[in-house]
């Protein structure tokens, strides 16, 4: 039993300690807002991290938002309420799936190359060389990752949002024949810009910086070697990943939960 | 402060990691405008020595100046100021995968200076020509062999013509060719620029034959330092041991450990 | 002439996303032009709204005429109190309009009918419907009824 306390108490102060390291690490990177030269970096950066992304967004967007028309229609038609599939459509994409499946294939295909990258960067010592010139690494490396993280997240969600919907158009509209007026006044009429579109694009921004939190700390404090970076991206689909179900939870509890 | 013969001066320099003790009480003096190396069985800390004098890691006590400036003493502005003196060839060369040949020569004098494109390009191209890469200039880091990304991560650490270059462990790892060349340049790099070289490593032949002096330690202290003649006749048994390359000695073949027959005959035996 | 490539596809990628964004707010969420234009308040008190949503919309005859703004609870007299925005200037409502709370299908949304009445005066901005009809709850229909079968 003491040991069992001792256990989890180590452990938890083990977890402090990468907490408090991780937050170091994000503050000195973030410290200094980028200058000019750094703005080049975060475009390159968007373009590994962002548009690379694009078509595995766009292609399960497009699949989600058929299933769910697919979904709502056979089962609202049987009570003649066909118009609702626009609402309930777009409500669970804005809301929900959106900001969160974007944030979850993010992390799987942006936030592991992330950390293997910078991982890798330590393992050959650049990072270490880059210091030794007198270039700090956490403003010429990782500062402009999360930066670029957090600028590709939301608008990767805006357009999974987009495509999700004309995904369910396509099926729900020019498949099945729901009427295309009521799918759309329907929507209109349920959605609120406030309440569903900027509150969902607020959750992603919010991920954006979990996820690139995590990958980046997990790659640049792995252990140089080549188990311990395969642990780190590992870790990083997999802390980002419940991170992200976790504080979806809350902050749906948050802005929709009625107290 | 007095305008010494020595570019670095270390006093009383004392490390430690865990429970290991890497540095207790060592004194190095590196004369300017010479090659001096610091020797030592693996795992003496050779390495963490470059990192203290570069500053990216910080000595439990003891000074470290280099130009008269105390390095420990420096916040990490200061800090990031000192290294544009400084060239490091790292043991991985430690070259950006990212970038090519070219742009790895010119990295460091894109952040540190506002050189012209075409001033950068001449300049790229003759640090490239010092090493005999300037062929090479558009091949990307993982298309050189061993060697040449060796030579190419030289030409970046003399990109700006440092006061002071350090070579970690440059010959392990080469193929006997590849370690020529390297003797070679380190030592014509060295004549020709004028600058401070430290280097470390623990070949033996290679070290000697470009050294004016060397250093050897263990144990975090320094056991022997002079010109490679003297150390080669020095009376240490240790610095014989090390310097003739003999498997036993003081530094003992065997790990500590049990007698061997209590080991291999059991308890009962 | 790589970093043109980056520059280009990152150019396309933020437009994109801004385009995505005005997509979801126009064309999903209904941000219109009903926002520039003039509209005014009536209220009106029901007894009951029953899944009466804001933003629902006003309409008369079918055709939406305005939304509903915000619905509160009056503690003293238990009903609730709806405002509605109602499309255009002062004048095109007489003081006799009546309001009732509709449903589309039988399981749609909750909207607000009106119907015109006869009256010379017109309703003023911030003036009250009085006559309205709360929504009919399908458990209170079905008690009435069978308190009826009842009697009879």
């Amino acid at each position: 039993m003491v040991g069992l306390v001792r256990l989890l108490g180590i452990r938890f102060l083990t977890w402090l300690n990468s907490l408090g390291r991780a937050t170091v690490l994000w503050a000195n990177a973030m410290w200094w807002l980028p200058r000019w030269e750094g703005v080049r970096l975060i475009v390159t950066q968007i373009y590994y991290v962002g548009f690379l992304s694009l078509v595995i967004i766009v292609l399960s967007a497009f699949s989600i938002g058929a299933v769910l028309a697919l979904q709502f229609y056979t089962q609202l038609a049987r009570f003649g309420a066909e118009d609702a599939v626009g609402v309930g459509l777009a409500l669970v994409v804005l809301r929900e799936l959106g900001p969160v499946v974007t944030a979850l294939l993010f992390a799987g295909r942006a936030g592991s190359a992330l950390t293997a990258e910078i991982g890798l960067m330590k393992t050959t010592e650049q990072l270490s060389s880059m210091e030794m010139m007198g270039v700090d690494p956490l403003k010429r490396i990782i500062a402009p990752r999360i930066w670029a993280g957090l600028i590709s997240v939301p608008i990767l969600t805006a357009i999974f949002n987009t495509v999700a919907i004309y995904g369910g158009v396509v099926v729900g509209v020019n498949w099945l024949g729901a009427d295309p007026g009521g799918f759309w006044s329907g929507m209109q009429e349920g959605v609120e810009i406030y309440e569903d579109l900027v509150k969902g694009m607020i959750k992603s921004a919010v991920f954006a910086l979990l996820v690139t939190w995590v990958a980046v700390f997990q790659g640049y404090d792995a252990p140089p070697t080549a188990e311990g970076m395969s642990l780190a991206t590992t870790r990083t689909v997999v802390i980002s990943s419940v991170l992200i179900l976790a504080t979806d939870f809350l902050m749906t509890l948050v802005f929709y939960g009625d107290f | 402060m007095q305008a010494s013969e020595h570019l670095i001066e270390i006093r009383d320099l004392s490390f430690r990691r865990g429970d290991r003790v890497i540095f207790d009480g060592a004194d190095f003096d590196i004369p300017r405008g010479r090659i001096t190396a610091i020797m030592g069985p693996s795992g003496t800390g050779k390495t963490t020595l470059l990192k203290i004098i570069g500053g990216q890691v910080k000595p439990d006590a003891g000074q470290v100046y280099v130009e008269g400036q105390d390095i420990c003493s420096m916040n990490r502005d200061e800090l990031f100021a000192f290294r544009r003196n400084l060239g490091m060839m790292f043991q991985s060369s430690a070259l950006f995968t990212d970038l090519s040949v070219y742009e790895n020569v010119a990295f460091p004098m894109r952040v540190h200076t506002n050189l012209s494109e075409e001033l950068i390009r001449d300049l790229v191209m003759m640090k490239l020509n010092a090493v005999g890469l300037r062929g090479a200039r558009d091949l990307a880091p993982s298309q050189l062999s061993g060697g040449m990304a060796r030579r190419v991560a030289l030409a970046r650490a003399i990109a700006l013509d440092p006061d002071l270059i350090m070579y970690d462990e440059p010959f392990t790892g080469q193929d006997p060719i590849a370690m020529g060349v390297l003797v070679g340049l380190i030592k014509e790099l060295n004549s020709a620029l004028n600058i401070t070289s430290l280097l470390v490593s623990h070949d033996i032949h290679e070290t000697v034959s470009i050294a004016d002096q060397i250093f050897v330690i263990a144990d975090g202290k320094v056991i022997g330092a002079g010109t490679p003649e003297e150390l080669r006749a020095a009376p240490t048994p240790m610095v014989r041991q090390f310097m003739h390359g003999e498997p036993d000695g003081p530094v003992p073949f065997h790990y500590p450990a049990d007698d061997i027959e209590f080991d291999v005959l059991g308890e009962a035996g | 002439m790589r970093m043109r490539t980056i520059e280009i596809s990152v150019g396309g990628f933020v437009l994109a996303g801004i385009i995505a964004l005005v997509f979801l707010a126009v064309q999903v969420s209904g941000v219109n032009t009903s926002q520039v234009q003039d509209s005014y308040a009536v209220i009106a008190r029901f007894d009951d709204v029953a899944g009466l949503r804001a933003r629902a919309k006003v309409s008369m005859a079918g055709v939406t005429i305005g939304r509903v703004r915000s619905i509160d609870v009056d503690m003293q007299w238990g009903d609730a109190i709806v405002t509605m925005d109602i499309l255009g200037e002062p004048g095109n409502l007489t003081t006799d309009t009546s309001a009732k709370i509709l449903t589309e299908g039988i399981l749609g949304a909750r909207y607000i009918g009106l119907s015109p009445g006869a009256d010379e005066e017109t309703l003023a901005d911030g003036d009250e419907i009085v006559e309205t009809q709360g929504a009919l709850v399908l458990e209170n229909l079905i008690g009435d009824f069978l308190t009826n079968i009842g009697k009879s």
